[in-house]
C-alpha cells in the first residue's frame, strides 16, 4: 500500500564546465514510495518552478532502463541504492522518511560537467567511431544464415552487447576506467565470425582512443562490475586483454 | 485535380520496386560528394539512413537531441523483428508478409509501399547479421525464429528481449564508422526548431543547440526528418521522456500534408498509472499474453473490495472470476490483437470491475501457467520482465497475479509521404515511425523495426538520388540567403515569445491537462460529442499555455523548461489534428475505435464505402481549420474483408 516519505536532498548545482560548483540542499515531503527517483526528482523541480527557480538539470530518456541517458551518483554509488537498475528503475521505497539523499553527476575527467548533474560523455562515442563496429557497407553481404554460429558464442555475445554506455563503470572506477565498455564491445564483436577479422585492429583502436581521451588504467578492482546496471562480466576485460596482447605481437 | 500524387510505379504489384530501381535516376560518385544531407533523428530509420548515404558517398549532416545517437527510443522495443526468410519452412513469403501487415492494418495502407516493406525485409536481417547483431541462434548454429500476433508464421528475429537495442547499436556503429570516416558530420544535444524552404524546395533546417541555446542555419540540398512518434501528446505513453512531434509540426506549417494523424496505437499490457506525478508507463512484452490469463472480478462488490484493499486476488474463487477475453474471442483468447485486447480491458473498468487502487487495472494472472508447466518454465521465458514488474510495482508476479491497463504506444499517423518516401515538398522526405505509410490504421508487433531499418537502408538511399539527380548544379548555399535568415528570426520571436509569457504554470502542469483532454476523448473510444469537446478542450489549453506558461532561466544556455515548452505547443496542435482527424473519420478501424461505429458484439465497423482513403491536412494557419485532401486507396491484390477474431 502507498505510504509517504519526507527527504532532504542535497543537489550538486553547477553552471558550465567551466564553472564552479556547490551543493544545494531542498527539502521533498510527502513522496510516495511507488514513485521512481526521477519522479521524486520532477517533483522537486516542479516545487523548484512554482519558487521561479531553476529545475535542477538531469539527464534521463526512455524511463525504463535501457537507452542509458540517465547517470545519478546517488549516496556514493552510481544509479543509487538498488542492484542491477539504471536511476530510472531505483524506486523511493529504496529510502527512509527523514533520511538526506546526495546526488551528484558521474565524476570522471572524461566526461566534462555540462550543468548540474549532466555530463559530456561524447568520449564513449569517440571510442566507437574509432572501431567499434563492423567494416561492412549497406547491401552486398552473404545471406544471414550463411556462416552458423555457435549458440554460446552467439549468447555470450549478446551478453556482452547488452551494454548501454550509461558510463557507471567510469564513475564507480578510482581511475575512472573505461575498460569494461570498451571490453564489453570488443567481446561481443570478437566473439562472432563477421566480427573477428578486424578483432585485432579493432582492440588497438579502441584502446588507443580511450588512454587518449584521458580514461584511467584498470587495476582490477571489479567495482565497475559490482556497479553496471545490466551485470556486465569483467571476464570481458580479461578477453580484451588477450586481444589486445595478441594485436601487438602481431606487430 | 489532387493535390495529393502518391507515384506509385507501374506494372504489377511484385515488380514495382524493381522497376523503379531499374529506371531511376542516379548520381555519380563524384557528384555525391558535392550534395549535402541533412537527416534529423538518430533511431533506427535515421541511424541507418545516415550510414548507407555515408558509405555512398554523400555529404551527411546527421542531427540528435540526445547526447549520442544510441540513445533514440528505437532502443527500447523489446519484442523483434519480422522478415520472410522463411527458414522455419512453415510456408511464408513475401506476398504472405504484405498481406500480413495490409489486413493487420485493416485495410488502411498503401498497396505498393507494404509490399515494397516486404521484398527488403530479408535484406534488413542479411545486413544486420553482418555487422554483428548477436540475433538468437539455435543449437545448430542458425537464427531462430517466434511467432508474434497476426501472423499463422514464425518470422520474428529477436535479440532476447532487446531486440529494438541490438539493432539500433548495429545502425549506430554502421554511422560512428562513417563518423570517423568523415562523410558524416554529426551534431548531438542539436534540435531541429524549423526547416528553411528556398524556391518551394527544403533546402536548410535552423536546429538550436540544446547545451550553448544558440541558433544555427543549416544548408542541405535535401533534408530527411526520422524523428519518431508523437504518441507523447498523451503526456503519459510508453515513448521516452523527449520522443516529440515538434519536426513534423514544424513541416506541416511549411506546407508538408499530416496523414492520418488519429491512428494511435493503444497497447494492452503496460503497467497501470499508480499516482499524479506518474512520468510515463512502463511496457510489459505482448509475449506475455502467450502464458498470462487476464481476468477481472465476475462481482462488483469483489473489485470493490480489491480496490478498497480489503480483498487479495488470489482469494477470489475460480467461479468468480471473469476471463472476459477467453469469454468474449474463444477462438483467439487471450491472443487477440493489441486493439481489441485494449478496448475490452478498458469496457470491463468503465463497467465498475477494474481493479487497483484507482480501478484502471485488470489482472494477467500465471496461476495456472505456472501449475502447468513450473515456476522454473515461466522464470525462463520471462524472467527479465518478472524482475522488472517486481522493481517498479514491488509485488512478485509468481505469487499474485500482474496488473495492467492499456497505454498509449506508436502511431501509424504522420507526415504524409509518397512512394519514394518524398513528402508534398520537394527535398523534404520522412522516414520511420515519423512518416505515415506502411501500417496502415494498426501495426502488426515486430513491424516498426523493420520499417525503420527497411527505409533507412534500402528505401531512402535510393529514392533520394532519384531526387538529388537533379540537383548535382546546385551549389552549396551559405545559409545568408534571405530565407535562412527569416525563417531563423521567425524561430527567435518564437522563442522570445514563450520567455516572454512568464505566467503561473509548469509546462509538465499544462500537458498533463493536455494529456488528460486527449486520453478521455481522443483515446481508444472515441465518439462524435467527445471529440467536438476536445477540440474545444484543446483550444482553451492552447489559450492557457500561451498566456500562462511559466519558463524559469533564459534563452541562453541550457534551459530544458524551454525545450519542453516549445514541443509542448507542437503537441497541442498535434491534438487538435489528431482530434479533427478522428471526428471526419466515421467509422473504426484498427486503432482509431469510434462507439458508433460497431458491431452488435461491439466489434470495429469499417466504412470501405465512405473511408477507404489517407486523410491529409494541410495547414491553413494559426486561426484558420485545416483543409482535408484525400488519397484514395485502391486494392489490386488484396480483396478487403472484416477482421475477425472470435
Amino acid at each position: 500500500m502507498e505510504k509517504t516519505i519526507n527527504l532532504t536532498l542535497k543537489v550538486w548545482r553547477q553552471n558550465g564546465p567551466k564553472e564552479k560548483g556547490r551543493f544545494e540542499t531542498f527539502k521533498v515531503s510527502n513522496i510516495s514510495t511507488d514513485s521512481s527517483f526521477l519522479e521524486m526528482m520532477d517533483i522537486l523541480n516542479e516545487q523548484l518552478i512554482s519558487e521561479n527557480k531553476e529545475p535542477v538539470a538531469f539527464d534521463h530518456d526512455c524511463r525504463e532502463g535501457i537507452c542509458g541517458m540517465c547517470s545519478l551518483y546517488i549516496n556514493g554509488r552510481p544509479h543509487g541504492p538498488d542492484d542491477d537498475v539504471t536511476t530510472c528503475q531505483l524506486h523511493m521505497r529504496k529510502f527512509k522518511d527523514g533520511e538526506t539523499v546526495t546526488i551528484e553527476p558521474w565524476r570522471a575527467a572524461a566526461f566534462p560537467i555540462i550543468k548540474d548533474l549532466i555530463v559530456d560523455r561524447s568520449a564513449f562515442d569517440k571510442i566507437i567511431a574509432a572501431g567499434g563496429y563492423v567494416s561492412v557497407n549497406t547491401g552486398g553481404v552473404p545471406d544471414a544464415n550463411a556462416i552458423p554460429i555457435p549458440k554460446p558464442d552467439a549468447d555470450d555475445a549478446m551478453d556482452a552487447a547488452s551494454c548501454i554506455g550509461c558510463g557507471a563503470c567510469v564513475a564507480a572506477c578510482k581511475n575512472s576506467s573505461a575498460m569494461l565498455f570498451v571490453s564489453a564491445k570488443v567481446s561481443h564483436l570478437a566473439l562472432l565470425p563477421q566480427g573477428r577479422v578486424e578483432a585485432a585492429r579493432r582492440a588497438k583502436a579502441m584502446v588507443a582512443k580511450m588512454d587518449e581521451l584521458g580514461f584511467g588504467g584498470c587495476t582490477n578492482t571489479g567495482a565497475c562490475e559490482v556497479e553496471c546496471p545490466k551485470n556486465i562480466s569483467i571476464a570481458n576485460i580479461a578477453r580484451l586483454n588477450r586481444e589486445y596482447l595478441v594485436a601487438r605481437l602481431g606487430e | 485535380m489532387s493535390v495529393i500524387n502518391s507515384r506509385i510505379p507501374e506494372g504489377p504489384l511484385a515488380q514495382k520496386w524493381t522497376n523503379y530501381k531499374d529506371h531511376q535516376k542516379l548520381v555519380n560518385p563524384s557528384n555525391k560528394r558535392k550534395l549535402d544531407v541533412i537527416i534529423v533523428g538518430t533511431g533506427l530509420a535515421g541511424a541507418s539512413a545516415a550510414a548507407s548515404l555515408g558509405e555512398m558517398g554523400f555529404n551527411v549532416k546527421s542531427f540528435t537531441i540526445q547526447d549520442s545517437p544510441r540513445r533514440a527510443h528505437s532502443i527500447a522495443a523489446q519484442g523483434g523483428i519480422n522478415a520472410a526468410k522463411n527458414y522455419p519452412n512453415d510456408g511464408d513469403s513475401v506476398f504472405r508478409l504484405f498481406y500480413d501487415t495490409i489486413k493487420g492494418g485493416d485495410y488502411r495502407a498503401r498497396e505498393a509501399n507494404v509490399y515494397r516493406l516486404a521484398e527488403v525485409s530479408n535484406s534488413i536481417i542479411d545486413q544486420c547479421v553482418a555487422q554483428g547483431v548477436p540475433f538468437a541462434r539455435e543449437y545448430g548454429g542458425l537464427l531462430d525464429n517466434r511467432s508474434f500476433g497476426g501472423a499463422q508464421v514464425s518470422r520474428t528475429f529477436y535479440a532476447k528481449g532487446q531486440t529494438g537495442q541490438q539493432l539500433l547499436l548495429g545502425a549506430y556503429q554502421a554511422l560512428m564508422r562513417q563518423v570517423n570516416a568523415g562523410t558524416v558530420k554529426l551534431y548531438t544535444r542539436t534540435e531541429l526548431v524549423d526547416i528553411v524552404i528556398v524556391n518551394g524546395k527544403a533546402r536548410g533546417i535552423i536546429a538550436r543547440d540544446l547545451v550553448t541555446g544558440e541558433l544555427k542555419r543549416h544548408f542541405g540540398h535535401a533534408v530527411v526528418l526520422a524523428t519518431g512518434g508523437y504518441g507523447n501528446t498523451f503526456f503519459l505513453s510508453t515513448n521516452a521522456m523527449g520522443s516529440n512531434g515538434s519536426a513534423a509540426i514544424k513541416a506541416f506549417h511549411k506546407g508538408a500534408m499530416f496523414a492520418n494523424p488519429c491512428y494511435a496505437q493503444i497497447h494492452p499490457t503496460c503497467i497501470p498509472v499508480h499516482g499524479e506525478f506518474q512520468s510515463k508507463l512502463t511496457l510489459m512484452s505482448e509475449s506475455l499474453r502467450n502464458d498470462g490469463r487476464i481476468w477481472v472480478p465476475a462481482k462488483k462488490e469483489d473489485a470493490e473490495a480489491i480496490r478498497a484493499g480489503k480483498l487479495k486476488p488470489t482469494q477470489i474463487a475460480e467461479e468468480n472470476r471473469d476471463y472476459y477475453l477467453e469469454r468474449r474471442y474463444p477462438a483467439f483468447g487471450n491472443l487477440v490483437p493489441r486493439d481489441v485486447a485494449s478496448r475490452a480491458a478498458k469496457e470491463r473498468c468503465d463497467a465498475g470491475f477494474g481493479v487497483g487502487a484507482t480501478g484502471l487495472a485488470v489482472y494477467l494472472d500465471f496461476k495456472s501457467s505456472i501449475d502447468r508447466l513450473g515456476k522454473n518454465v515461466i522464470e525462463s521465458r520471462y524472467g527479465n520482465l518478472f524482475q522488472m514488474y517486481e522493481k517498479i510495482v514491488d509485488e512478485n508476479p509468481y505469487e499474485t497475479p500482474m496488473m495492467i491497463y492499456p497505454a498509449i504506444h506508436y502511431t501509424m499517423g504522420g507526415i504524409w509521404v509518397d512512394y519514394e518516401l518524398q513528402t508534398n515538398i520537394p527535398g523534404l522526405f520522412a522516414a520511420g515511425e515519423a512518416n505515415f505509410s506502411d501500417h496502415g490504421a494498426n501495426r502488426l508487433g515486430a513491424s516498426a523495426l523493420m520499417q525503420g531499418l527497411a527505409d533507412g537502408y534500402f528505401v531512402l538511399p535510393y529514392t533520394i538520388q532519384n531526387y538529388l539527380a537533379d540537383d548535382i548544379r546546385t551549389p552549396r548555399m551559405t545559409t545568408n540567403e534571405p530565407e535562412f535568415i527569416e525563417t531563423e528570426k521567425a524561430v527567435k520571436t518564437r522563442f522570445e515569445k514563450l520567455m516572454s509569457i512568464k505566467g503561473k504554470r509548469s509546462v509538465d502542469s499544462i500537458h498533463k491537462e493536455l494529456g488528460l483532454a486527449m486520453w478521455d476523448f481522443v483515446g481508444m473510444g472515441r465518439n462524435k460529442e467527445g471529440l467536438q469537446h476536445a477540440i474545444q478542450r484543446i483550444a482553451e489549453i492552447k489559450k492557457e499555455f500561451w498566456s500562462n506558461v511559466r519558463i524559469p532561466g533564459d534563452m541562453k544556455g541550457m534551459n530544458i523548461e524551454l525545450e519542453k515548452a516549445s514541443r509542448l505547443a507542437d503537441f497541442i496542435e498535434i491534438g487538435d489534428l489528431m482530434a479533427r482527424d478522428a471526428l471526419n473519420r466515421e467509422e473504426s478501424c484498427g486503432g482509431h475505435f469510434r462507439e458508433e461505429y460497431q458491431t452488435e458484439e461491439g466489434e470495429a465497423l469499417r466504412q470501405d464505402d465512405k473511408f477507404a482513403y489517407v486523410s491529409c491536412w494541410e495547414f491553413k494557419g494559426q486561426d484558420s481549420e485545416p483543409a482535408l485532401h484525400k488519397e484514395e486507396l485502391v486494392y489490386e491484390s488484396v480483396k478487403m474483408v472484416q477482421r475477425n477474431y472470435k
